[in-house]
């Protein structure tokens, strides 16, 4: 069975996670805060951690940079209510393998976790779209042309992704194999993950116009 | 599955207001006409808020009218009485936070009538003898209105802008020739009046009668400047303590308002409870995160409204993705307008849970997916009769050269492509 941490303040939230994931998956542990977070999960090992982006302590960003220091191997799906840009790119960059919003229905959650832990990324159709925008237009001093353009072929697959499909329906009207679908979408998230464009960031933080 | 251009089956359709108001967007309460009353200025004021009233209600600037009523002062002290009348009869503003109205742009036409106003009344009582005299009045009537013609704001807008009043008024030819005419009235009024009480004052020393002229002129000068940077600062406060209340409740607005609509949505409500929770979740989530004033004109906040209009109409969640953005021409009002229909189409007939919208500004095309898995149906089982919707797409989008995809299948749902190529029509 999976074994999975969850990591939220709210506490109505986490008991219905709780409920939801409980026969399908092992939860190992639960916290609130970002410290405890921390110990818990290099304590517990999960396989999966559900992690809230907004957290007492610092924020989710600050347990997936704690944890990835010393645990490469513990993989992140992060859960939130906001779908502001600046949130769902600061927390993929920092290393989540995954973002959805917490209204995704309870057997969406439990595919996307299933996902995740088999090394995969997953890709809402709004990330999809923050990405696709993220890394829109010209290339003008751009560092590493490899790591920060997308070929036209992820870019093919974001856009099925922006539109609602799900993976396999992609794979399908591509002519695809579903396992060529989730390369492309890991290889889009390895670029966002290091992709060097100053303008991701900028970018990110314009969208929140607070 | 099967590609046509053929329409589709969804048959006769209610008109579409595409044009009719978004319930999110937000009113600027309208103060109702205020009749004949002044309503003195609480954001203006220096001694009671008349003259800061009178100026907004005759569109010239309050310093204009200041100095009015100091210049009629001095005949015989009518502008005292003048000042007290207009006192008596405004009003006070109804409440503190109270949107500020429009101000009226000062013209210099109307500046000009108010200087006219109060000369031929300053004639008028030298006539009636209400007068302290030609040596007093008329060096301080001139000085006073250098000092205007230097602070008084005239149409350049841009020392409406808020930033250093001094440098806004060193830029431009106007400032600079504002400043040479205004220094010289102010100066040539002083070197009046202490030419003509000179002899008066002959004990004094040319020395300090000179300084005497440099520091009263200055002060004329520079100090309608120091009230507005006074001004200027406790503006800056009031708004940083606002946007700081902003954040703060923003803040709070997300993590608990925001779970709570989301929480809902999870539960096993009844679909119009988790209709009310998402719309909730989306006006909350538009205030929180879109510029205080939305941007106007931009394709991409027009098709965000497209989500808001389904779901108050069909109470199926709209699912928007948009990437790029580029100014709302015609091509984009049209290729929103489709995608409008088709998203309420698709609300409507298809059955399904959910509609995805997805729009693409690319360098040379804008294009648009509506999308859903619903029923779906079979493109050459419809009957000519049945064809409106696709029609009335179709139209649009071909009257700005660009094509419509209709792709489905029973049992498969549907999806809508359109394509527009940009900067046409």
């Amino acid at each position: 069975m999976i074994k999975v941490f969850l990591v939220d303040d709210h506490h109505f939230f986490l008991s219905g996670l709780r409920a939801e994931l409980g026969a399908e998956f092992e939860i190992v542990g639960e916290a609130g805060e970002v410290d405890a977070a921390v110990d818990g999960i290099r304590r517990t090992r999960p396989d999966v951690v559900l992690l809230d982006v907004h957290l007492p302590g610092g924020g989710g960003r600050a347990v997936l940079e704690a944890v990835r220091r010393t645990d490469q191997e513990i993989r992140f799906l992060a859960l939130s209510v906001s779908d502001a840009a600046e949130d769902v790119i600061g927390v993929i960059r920092a290393g989540a393998r995954g973002y959805v919003t917490k209204t995704i229905s309870p057997p969406d959650l439990a595919a996307a976790i299933r996902r995740v832990q088999g090394g995969d990324a997953v890709f809402s159709p709004r990330l999809a779209g923050f990405v696709l925008d993220a890394f829109h237009g010209d290339l003008t001093g751009v560092a590493d042309p490899e790591l920060d353009q997308l070929t036209a072929r992820e870019r093919e697959v974001l856009r099925h992704i922006a539109r609602g499909f799900t993976y396999k329906e992609v794979a399908r009207r591509l002519h695809l194999s579903v396992k060529t679908v989730e390369t492309h979408v890991s290889s889009v998230l390895r670029k966002l993950q290091l992709s060097s464009r100053h303008e991701l960031t900028r970018w990110a933080s314009d969208r929140r116009l607070v | 599955m099967a590609v046509v251009t053929a329409p589709c089956h969804h048959g006769r359709e209610a008109p579409i207001h595409p044009a009719e108001a978004s319930p999110t967007a937000t009113q600027v309460p309208q103060r109702p006409a205020t009749s004949a009353a002044i309503v003195r200025s609480r954001t203006n004021r220096v001694l009671l808020g008349v003259a800061g009233g009178l100026g907004e209600r005759l569109g010239v600037d309050p310093v204009l009218v200041r100095v009015a009523f100091a210049v009629l002062a001095l005949a015989g002290g009518a502008g005292l009485v003048l000042y007290l009348l207009a006192w008596a009869f405004s009003v006070e503003p109804d409440t503190e936070g109270a949107v500020r109205r429009p101000v009226r742009r000062p013209s210099p036409r109307q500046a000009l009538a108010l200087g006219m106003v109060v000369l031929g009344t300053l004639l008028l009582l030298r006539e009636l003898g209400v007068w302290f005299g030609d040596q007093i009045v008329w060096p301080v009537a001139l000085a006073a209105a250098g000092s205007a013609v230097i602070w008084a704001r005239g149409d350049d807008r841009a020392r409406w802008l808020p930033g250093n009043p001094i440098e806004a008024l060193f830029t431009g030819r106007v400032g600079l020739i504002r400043i040479l005419v205004g220094g010289l009235l102010v100066f040539s009024g002083l070197g009046l009046g202490f030419a003509n009480t000179g002899p008066n004052l002959a004990a004094a020393g040319d020395a300090l009668l000179g300084v005497a002229v440099t520091l009263i002129g200055l002060g004329l000068i520079f100090g309608p400047w120091a009230t507005r940077l006074a001004n200027q600062l406790a503006e800056e406060r009031r708004g940083r303590i606002r946007s700081e209340a902003r954040a703060e409740m923003a803040a709070h607005l997300h993590d608990s308002v925001l779970h709570t609509l989301a929480l809902i949505q999870r539960a096993d409500a009844s679909p119009e409870v988790i209709g009310l929770a998402r719309r909730q979740e989306r006006e909350l989530r538009a205030w929180l995160y879109r510029a205080p004033v939305p941007p106007e004109g931009r394709l991409r906040p027009a098709v965000e409204e497209i989500a808001t209009r389904v779901e108050q109409r069909h109470n199926v969640p709209v699912d928007i993705v948009v990437v790029g953005d580029a100014p709302l021409d015609d091509a984009g009002r049209a290729l929103v307008d489709a995608c409008q229909e088709a998203a309420f189409n698709a609300a409507r007939h298809s059955g399904a849970p959910l509609v995805s919208v997805y729009v693409e500004v690319e360098p040379d095309e804008l294009t648009g997916f509506v999308r859903d898995e619903g029923k779906g149906f079979d493109p050459d089982q419809v009957p000519t009769d049945r064809r409106g919707i696709a029609d009335s797409i179709r139209g649009r989008i071909r009257r700005h050269g660009g094509s419509v995809t209709i792709i489905s299948s029973p049992g498969e749902g549907t999806e809508v492509q359109l394509r527009l190529p940009r900067g046409q029509g």
